[in-house]
């Protein structure tokens, strides 16, 4: 096995190469000199210009002269809005302007990148596709990302074990960076089901899938409870974001009603460790239940 | 009424009236997700060539709901002025759309024709116009309203300051609110979507939001998007609110997905004008989008641009002070990119104003949407060209609650330095005596984007 943090990297790794391939975070340091006017080169200095993220919004501040700096500051830490940015004209300021701009570019990428077919391999997942063929297909028929292809079918019924009491399924949603939450969360919910003396099988993943897509493993598997875990679609600098959808004995015809969600679950909502705890209690109490969703008393 | 045409030496035939009008649309991915679109650009052509020959009268008939199924079509037939449709019910809609166009068209020319339209007309001109047609013809189409000042006056531009915190803390709210009204928006209204949507939240910031605009003089109206019926109770209750909110669908279905019936918003309507604190006569505020009808499975095979023009039909019977389009927020699957996004919404604000209704755009994306601030920016400044009445205003663009983009508080002078325009009247005096800009040169002062001032 892999341990965490080598995971985590590697799921940053391949997935910031699998940029560099696209072309998009390709860094080259301009060359020193040929653009240059009238003779005079300019000088590259060695190091980094500062990063517009290392500040967080919260603490950016920017207007020059306030009225009432400490009040305006007081202000600030009552929201996470965007407040005391200041502007240049009437527009942004530059450094707010570029800060919102590598926040946005986070959360496209966490959507318009897939999740490296290695990664999958190396959790030992069981792969498979929903109906969707490319990520395009993915964003706009979202009837087709609840529904598994022939071949995914055929291969979980063939690998997943009939009838388990738990099966934890993973699916990309909208967000391929949600899945830096894996390593921490999944050991979280197995071992906290182990506590009550619950033991979970292999784990399939269902690339480009949606939540509706837990009800056709549920048929497949006749498992008492999924557990599905699925990236959330992106805030703005929150890529991150997962949620775990559970329910009793899913299928196509149970209402959404039928479906308890966990959400916010990252480094900056709910810890993965944290929310995997939470998850295996929930899980428990669906079994004790026989119910989940709004029939469901937490 | 033909059905049937020839284009580029090929047979193109149609079912009926509902299908000519989704195949007429311009391409649209939450038509193409409910299986109604042209299957072919060719195909698209043919539909509107087909659409533009048929009479105003074929369209009116022919409504994509019927009339004893929905209330939203019996609101929208029974509210046509028969003696204005006798005049037009003739024309092909290849003739009314070059009626609009014209330029010997003024604005009252405009307000009496909307008054003989449904929204099924509206819908189907719409579909004959290019995305500068729908500009020109909305701009002559001037729609004001009187909540406690008057929006959509040619040479003004206002906006809707939009103060959304993720847990509704008072003082969260507060610090967006001063921030806001620093950067001169906020004067079509200011507006909370609270998190928490029970009585007591509302009422609380209602009376936060009537103080602090009482404190300051602020000439403008306010109000909390929660449920209409949640609304009305905290009014009962002596809740100061100048406005009454509702989401509106433009299907009967829709609307029940919504928890709401015209009925309601008839109860909503009254009760303002005898409990509210505006002047009015204009008190109803409401939100629509195309692709809703669809997402809640209300759109009767029709598509998306025909279900949000009966919106505006069902929004018309209740005068309302201000209704926007929430264009970009739905995804994907119904605006696929940029390109779509800002095609609904110029068709929005067109289809809005020859409605007849004062139309604002809240022109947004959400992180899974193949758009940007750019292309946001692009849709705001074609939207104030085309004499759109109020866009929102959030803090730097990026709304921590609903979690999508839309356009920032810098916009609003941005937009108004840009087409020459000013604020609400009495707002842009408020903006001179509060020393945000200066007299005569709209020239903005040091205080102009410091909300501090607001602490004393």
């Amino acid at each position: 096995m892999y341990q965490e943090n080598e995971v985590k990297d590697m799921v940053r790794a391949a997935l910031s190469e699998l940029l560099a391939a696209q072309g998009a975070a390709a860094v080259s340091p301009s060359r020193p000199g040929q653009a240059a006017g009238r003779g005079s080169a300019t000088a590259v200095e060695e190091g980094f210009v500062p990063d517009v993220t290392a500040v967080s919004t919260k603490d950016e501040f920017h207007v020059p002269d306030p009225a009432n700096r400490e009040g305006y500051l007081a202000m600030k830490r009552s929201t996470v809005g965007r407040i005391g940015v200041w502007r240049a004209g009437p527009r942004y300021n530059t450094w707010s302007m570029l800060h919102f701009r590598a926040d946005h570019a986070t959360a496209q990428d966490a959507v318009f990148t897939d999740v490296p077919d290695e990664f999958v391999a190396s959790q030992g997942f069981v792969a498979g596709q929903s109906l969707c063929t490319s990520k395009d297909e993915f964003l706009t028929r979202p009837d087709l990302g609840r529904q598994l292809d022939e071949e995914t079918k055929a291969k979980f019924a063939r690998e997943l074990p009939k009838g388990a009491k738990v099966t934890i399924m993973v699916a990309d949603g909208l967000s391929s960076a949600a899945m830096v939450n894996i390593p921490d969360i999944v050991p979280a919910i197995k071992q906290g089901l182990k506590g009550y003396g619950i033991d979970v099988g292999p784990i399939p993943y269902v690339k480009y899938g949606r939540v509706g897509s837990m009800d056709e493993v549920g048929q497949i598997t006749g498992s008492d409870v999924v557990c599905l875990l699925i990236g959330e679609r992106p805030g703005l600098a929150t890529g991150e974001s997962m949620s775990a959808y559970l329910a009793y004995q899913p299928n196509p015809d149970r209402p959404e009603s039928w479906r308890t969600v966990v959400s916010n679950i990252y480094a900056g909502g709910t810890a993965p460790a944290e929310a995997g705890a939470h998850v295996a209690t929930i899980i428990k109490k669906i079994l004790d239940e026989r119910v989940s969703g709004v029939d469901l008393s937490l | 009424m033909k059905l049937k045409t020839n284009l580029l030496g090929k047979a193109y035939a149609f079912r009926d009236v509902k299908d000519v009008l989704a195949k007429a649309n311009e391409l649209k991915s939450g038509d193409q997700l409910a299986g109604i679109a042209a299957e072919s650009a060719q195909e698209r052509v043919a539909a509107k060539v087909v659409l533009a020959n048929m009479l105003v009268c074929d369209v009116r008939n022919n409504p994509v709901v019927p009339y004893e199924d929905d209330e939203v079509t019996r609101i929208i037939q029974d509210d046509v002025n028969e003696r204005i449709y006798d005049e037009i019910k003739n024309w092909t809609m290849a003739e009314l759309r070059e009626y609009i166009l014209d330029d010997a068209r003024t604005a009252a020319d405009m307000q009496r024709l909307s008054r003989g339209l449904t929204s099924e007309v509206v819908a189907g001109v719409c579909k004959l116009m290019s995305n500068l047609d729908l500009m020109l013809g909305a701009k002559k189409a001037v729609v004001t309203a009187h909540c406690n000042t008057t929006v959509g006056l040619p040479g003004t531009f206002a906006t809707r300051l939009q103060p959304n915190h993720p847990t509704d803390d008072p003082d969260g709210i507060l610090a967006s609110v001063m921030e806001g009204f620093a950067y001169g928006c906020g004067d079509a209204v200011l507006g909370l979507n609270p998190v928490d949507d029970s009585l007591a939240s509302v009422d609380r910031i209602l009376r936060m939001f009537h103080d602090f605009r009482n404190k300051w003089s602020i000439p403008t109206q306010i109000c909390v998007l929660a449920h209409v019926t949640t609304q009305m109770e905290a009014v009962e209750k002596g809740a100061p609110s100048d406005l009454i909110f509702q989401s509106i669908a433009g299907s009967q279905l829709g609307n029940e997905a919504f928890g709401v019936t015209a009925q309601m918003l008839q109860d909503a309507k009254d009760l303002m004008a005898s409990k509210g604190t505006s002047t009015g006569p204009n008190v109803m505020y409401f939100e629509t989008g195309q692709g809703s009808e669809l997402s809640s499975n209300a759109h009767h095979g029709a598509d998306q641009v025909v279900m949000e023009a009966r919106c505006y039909g069902l929004a018309k019977r209740f005068s309302p002070f201000l209704v926007n389009t929430v264009v970009g927020f739905i995804g994907p699957e119904y605006l696929y990119d940029s390109k779509q996004v800002t095609r609904a919404g110029l068709e929005d604000h067109f289809m809005g104003k020859l409605t007849g209704i004062s139309m604002g755009c809240d022109a947004c994306y959400t992180n899974h949407i193949k758009a940007d601030q750019n292309d946001i920016e692009n849709l705001a400044a074609l939207l104030v060209a085309a004499g759109c009445n109020y866009v929102m205003g959030i803090p730097h663009g990026d709304d921590i609650m609903l979690m999508y983009q839309c356009t920032g508080y810098h916009e609003a002078e941005s937009l108004r330095q840009l087409y020459g325009k000013t604020a609400i009247p009495e707002f842009e005096d408020w903006m001179v005596a509060t020393g945000l800009i200066e007299a005569g040169t709209r020239k903005l002062t040091k205080r102009f984007g410091d909300a501090s001032i607001f602490l004393s």
